[in-house]
């Protein structure tokens, strides 16, 4: 495969201005699909979440999930849109095997919430104001598994395997209007873009909007055209950007394949390219062409949705606290100082540090955990820290082994490495890896008869009621036992061996 | 004037995956021509304050609850499909688009 030219980007911003376009598909959360009532889960068996409606049988008659439009409407309304008095859905017309119909159904000139907008706050508190085209209702498609040729990918495929269960699950689609005027924070506004976006959805309670299940899903268009032009360039269309992180790399890397390309004096062209995590670039996958001509028509075996006044507003009402206020009162709650608490968003641990919190851990604790040990590991393996594999519960065991004074701090980060490691719970861990702090007071009263033995003139000072002294021979007794045991405990051993009161 | 012709019937039936011959295109064309042409009359017939419709009958809101229903089988899915494989439907391969 032929690796296209790039600028830098430094450079690619010095000629070039970037204007965004940005997709969001999320999947909504409802009990059952958009149209059909099977039911909406991940990960069952192959096409046992289907009926005749999913497998698109004829005859068939589909009928809208109540739930799918009042989804749809709440994220109309968080996304500051206005919600349509009346929308339809149409047939977006194509022949792939993901839809047994050859059309998906959706929504064309008539999406049920339309010209919003979203204020987000970069990492620096700059606030950009986004605008959304529109957010329309639709349908999922079923997933293809490219069997044979080169590690799962569609070239050199020898034959494909589809499984029809997220077929029909409900999509709202997000569309953003041109994003311009970000200049170089163009990859970073992306990626704030659809983290609030998804963070909205979440709160909202009407998608599970985890990214590495394909829940919330992103295409970022992005042309450039030079300083001072009005008029758009020609854009690409990068799909498959599934991650926080690939919506930025993507984002950034396209401004600077464009950047070259025009430099070479070349148009761009427009496409569809694929982005791939692993070589964090994008290949081409096919031009735009009369084959996107989807011949979109009414649905016909579909009445139009009407939402009236009243309904809407009863939404309305239903809808949680927008999660920038969330995050004012979160701050306030825990008691962080600004810089702490900004250290934390910027992590991208509040979510999990509230969740360890109301798992039972004080907010210190959380923190502690989550941004002293855990960010840092996550760094290190290049993935979201939320992604790395701790649980809430993990967070509040392994507490509790260091409160119960089972373990101390330095074991219980050891802990956390088996727990990483998929040794078990920390219970087990501690048990299999022999971390257990000495708690058995034999080993440990021998441990403080040697060190008083070997340092006779501190005991004698212990023993005169010179207290503060005893440090020593608690040093003594952790050396022996190789840090593994409670000091705590030591101390009290001692005190109580020279009959002296603490 | 008709308002479909030849080439326009030919990016259809490519659209729609249906082959048709040189002569077929020809007579399609003169009768999806004379179809477009009868439509043409009926939207005559409709005034400015009659609105598009999608449905003869005006009803909205047709919704379903949230509730789980039927499913089938993988077997029962599949027993359908030309080809399948540990329980999925199994395609050619398609390198047109991912």
């Amino acid at each position: 495969m032929s690796v296209d030219a790039t600028l830098s980007f430094e450079e690619a911003m010095e000629k070039y201005d970037p204007v965004l376009g940005i997709e969001v598909h999320v999947e909504l959360n409802t009990k059952t699909k958009m149209f059909s009532s099977a039911p909406n889960v991940f990960g069952d068996e192959p096409n046992t979440n289907v009926n005749e409606v999913d497998l698109g049988m004829p005859g068939v008659l589909p009928v809208v999930n109540k739930t799918a439009v009042e989804s749809s409407i709440k994220i109309g309304l968080a996304l500051n849109c206005k919600i349509a008095e009346s929308c339809r859905f149409a047939r977006k017309n194509y022949f792939y095997p993901d839809t047994p119909k050859n059309f998906q159904t959706s929504q064309y000139d008539e999406p049920i919430a339309y010209d919003g907008y979203l204020d987000i706050e970069l990492e620096d508190g700059t606030v950009f104001r986004v605008e959304i085209e529109r957010a329309h209702m639709e349908e999922d498609a079923g997933k293809l598994t490219h069997m044979g040729g080169a590690a799962g990918r569609i070239q050199g495929a020898d034959y494909s395997l589809v499984d029809y269960n997220r077929s029909g699950v409900p999509l709202v689609e997000i569309v953003t209007k041109p994003i311009e005027g970000a200049g170089s924070r163009a990859p970073e506004l992306a990626k704030a873009y659809v983290a609030a976006v998804r963070e909205i959805v979440k709160n909202l309670g009407v998608s599970d909007a985890k990214m590495e299940r394909g829940n919330v899903r992103c295409d970022a268009n992005v042309s450039l055209r030079p300083h001072g032009r009005e008029r758009f360039g020609i854009r690409s269309e990068t799909k498959n950007v599934n991650s926080l992180r690939a919506v930025e790399h993507a984002v950034r890397y396209e401004i600077q394949r464009h950047a070259a390309v025009l430099d070479s004096g070349e148009p761009v062209i427009q496409e569809t390219r694929h982005w791939h995590e692993d070589t964090r670039s994008t290949t081409s996958g096919r031009p735009k062409s009369d084959a996107d001509d989807y011949r979109y028509f009414p649905e016909p075996d579909l009445v139009p949705v009407v939402a009236s006044r009243e309904w809407v507003e009863e939404l309305r009402a239903t809808l949680p606290e927008p999660p920038a206020e969330r995050r004012k009162r979160l701050k306030e709650a825990w008691g962080y100082s600004d810089l702490e608490f900004r250290d934390v968003v910027n992590a991208g641990v509040m979510d999990s540090i509230e969740e360890t919190i109301s798992a039972g851990a004080s907010a210190d604790v959380a923190r502690k955990w989550w941004m002293g040990e855990i960010v840092g590991r996550a760094k290190v393996a290049d993935v979201d820290p939320s992604e790395l594999g701790v649980t809430p519960q993990v967070i509040v065991e392994l507490n509790k082994l260091v409160e119960d004074g089972k373990i101390n701090n330095k074991m219980a980060t050891q802990v956390l490495d088996g727990v990483l490691a998929g040794e078990g719970t920390p219970e087990e861990i501690v048990e299999k890896r022999g971390l257990a702090v000495v708690s058995d007071d034999g080993p440990l009263l021998e441990a403080i008869d040697a060190a008083l033995a070997a340092q006779p003139d501190v005991a004698e000072k212990i023993r005169g009621g010179k207290v503060q002294a005893i440090g020593a021979i608690v040093g003594g007794v952790m050396k022996a036992t190789r840090g593994q045991a409670d000091a705590g405990r030591v101390r009290e051993l001692i005190l109580q061996k020279l009959g002296v009161e603490g | 004037m008709a308002a479909i012709n030849r080439d326009d019937v030919a990016h259809l039936a490519r659209l729609a995956h249906i082959e048709m011959s040189a002569d077929e295109l020809d007579r399609m064309a003169v009768e999806l021509a004379v179809i477009v042409d009868s439509v043409k009359s009926v939207s005559e017939a409709a005034g400015e304050d009659v609105p598009a419709t999608s449905h003869p009958i005006p009803l909205t809101n047709v919704f379903r609850e949230d509730v789980v229903g039927h499913t089938f089988t993988a077997e029962q899915a599949l027993s359908g499909a030309p080809d399948a494989y540990e329980n999925r439907f199994k395609v050619p391969a398609i390198l047109d688009e991912d």
